[in-house]
């Protein structure tokens, strides 16, 4: 088995709400420069397993490193930057899509040039077209363009995503698929990808983290999802288990 | 008015009762409460207010602000026990009101430094800033619930909490002093504002009623105001921790 160079590793986390345990203990890695793909029955903790990546709720115990540096020690916005996030039903503020592609540096009190998001809108397969196109009006597809576009605007050198192709028709679907393969090879950049969809899982994906139930049950390149040495997961890729 | 006439208004209780008897409303039990509550309530405030405007003493008239602000506060912090510390929140949020507004009117000689003028003036404030309280409080915590994705769509892509909460506290503290600009903008058309009526038909000059009105009117517009802003900015910092995490996140 090839050994990759961690982007995030996780050591012994464990994460709860109100004393319910959501979370762990979890100890793995999430391969620099590669797409990861978290496959899980629901309520497994995949969304909570993102949340802990870029600091929006932080482990009960336990010890996170992004890129070596523990999560704690980083200042929360800078992290946040660094460990970008798309969400799963791409909320967008009011306005433009030009308002939404220039949110991330407006927080910053940054503005961005209009050639500058037009480029990043092409980067995700979308014209110049969109640029002044209300962003209530979008489809699905096109929404999740935007909101993927959105955080490359933070040149995250880590993106996460949840489940972004989820109420996606097929077509759109893998027009996703191939944007995030893209994005992965031009910029070198570390993707973590919660789908529901094993198919893609292996076909996309080049790692893979199967949680059930809060527990990392098996990880390692994705075609171990093919033949799964664990029961569960056996279960779990059968469909046995939602 | 004489003792007869006062007893005579009970007639306007006594139509009420009758016809909830008869349609059986059964609405007498909660009349009768009320009146007798209001008789007694109404009396005491009278008396008490007669006493502090005999003694003069501006320790009474502090008490008596104490006490008011004390029922507001009680009140209005049942409403945002989402939000952790609301009481002492709202207490400095009215304190505040009330020194601004007083400070003002004293401070210019607007009105004179009595019992007579600084009492029912800080009823209205006090009152006031408690209902505009409420209404923010109402709207800011289901504006949050409402916009919790735009709330973590912020934070995630680098934002402070206070960027992530900007919307919901501009639209939570429009929304909340918008019915006082409003109510201005008929008064007089519709109806004449209590505190005016009551002193026409206590025999004051109508167009010094009205000069006394307009006064209120300007200074319940400050009270709102200041009352949301100040509330808003005081209550969303204890929605995050220090960390910038939005508090008692519940996720899969």
């Amino acid at each position: 088995m090839t050994t990759y160079e961690p982007a995030i590793h996780f050591k012994d986390v464990r994460y709860s709400i109100d004393e319910n345990p959501i979370i762990g203990p979890i100890t793995g890695s999430f391969p620099a420069g590669r797409i990861t793909t978290l496959v899980g029955p629901s309520g497994a903790g995949k969304t909570t397993v993102l949340k802990l990546c870029n600091g929006l709720i932080s482990a009960d115990s336990g010890e996170i490193l992004v890129e070596g540096k523990p999560v704690g020690s980083m200042e929360p916005t800078a992290l946040r930057r660094k460990v970008g996030m798309a969400l799963q039903d791409a909320p967008m503020v009011n306005g433009s899509v030009y308002d939404n592609l220039a949110l991330p540096l407006r927080l910053q009190k940054k503005e961005i040039s209009e050639d500058e998001a037009v480029s990043w809108l092409e980067d995700v397969g979308l014209s110049s077209d969109y640029l002044h196109k209300k962003a209530s009006e979008l489809s699905g597809g096109q929404r999740q363009k935007v909101s993927i576009a959105r955080t490359l605007v933070n040149r995250s050198d880590i993106l996460l995503m949840d489940e972004i192709t989820s109420a996606l028709d097929r077509a759109s679907r893998r027009e996703i698929e191939s944007l995030i393969t893209r994005i992965n090879q031009k910029y070198g950049t570390t993707i973590i990808w919660i789908t529901h969809n094993l198919e893609q899982a292996i076909s996309i994906g080049d790692y893979t983290w199967v949680l059930i139930a809060g527990e990392l049950v098996e990880t390692g390149e994705s075609r171990i999802l093919e033949d799964p040495a664990d029961e569960r997961v056996r279960r779990f890729v059968k469909g046995e288990l939602q | 008015m004489s003792p007869i006439a006062l007893s005579l208004t009970l007639i306007f209780v006594l139509i009420p009762l009758l016809l909830s008897r008869t349609l059986n409303l059964g609405l007498e039990k909660d009349t009768i409460v009320a009146t007798i509550r209001s008789i007694i309530q109404l009396f005491a405030v009278g008396y008490i207010l007669k006493f502090v405007f005999d003694s003069d003493s501006y320790l009474y008239i502090l008490l008596m602000i104490a006490l008011m602000i004390f029922a507001a506060v009680h009140n209005a912090s049942k409403k945002g026990k989402a939000i952790p510390g609301i009481l002492w929140k709202i207490t400095v949020t009215i304190i505040a009101v009330e020194v601004l507004t007083q400070a003002i009117l004293l401070g210019f000689g607007i009105v004179p430094a009595t019992a007579q003028y600084i009492i029912p003036i800080s009823g209205m404030v006090v009152g006031n800033s408690m209902v505009l309280s409420i209404l923010f409080l109402n709207r800011f915590t289901s504006e949050m619930e409402s916009q919790k994705n735009r709330t973590e769509l912020i934070l995630s892509l680098g934002g402070t909490p206070k960027q992530a909460v900007h919307t919901q506290l501009t639209d939570a503290i429009k929304a909340s002093t918008i019915p006082t600009i409003e109510s201005q903008k008929t008064m007089g058309l519709v109806q004449l504002p209590g505190m005016m009526s009551g002193q026409i038909i206590a025999g004051a000059d109508p167009v010094q009623a009205v000069q006394f009105q307009l006064l209120i009117l300007f200074l319940l517009l400050t009270t709102a105001v200041v009352s949301s802003i100040l509330l808003g900015f005081l209550s969303y910092p204890s929605l995050f921790n220090e960390r910038m995490q939005m508090i008692r996140q519940t996720n899969s």
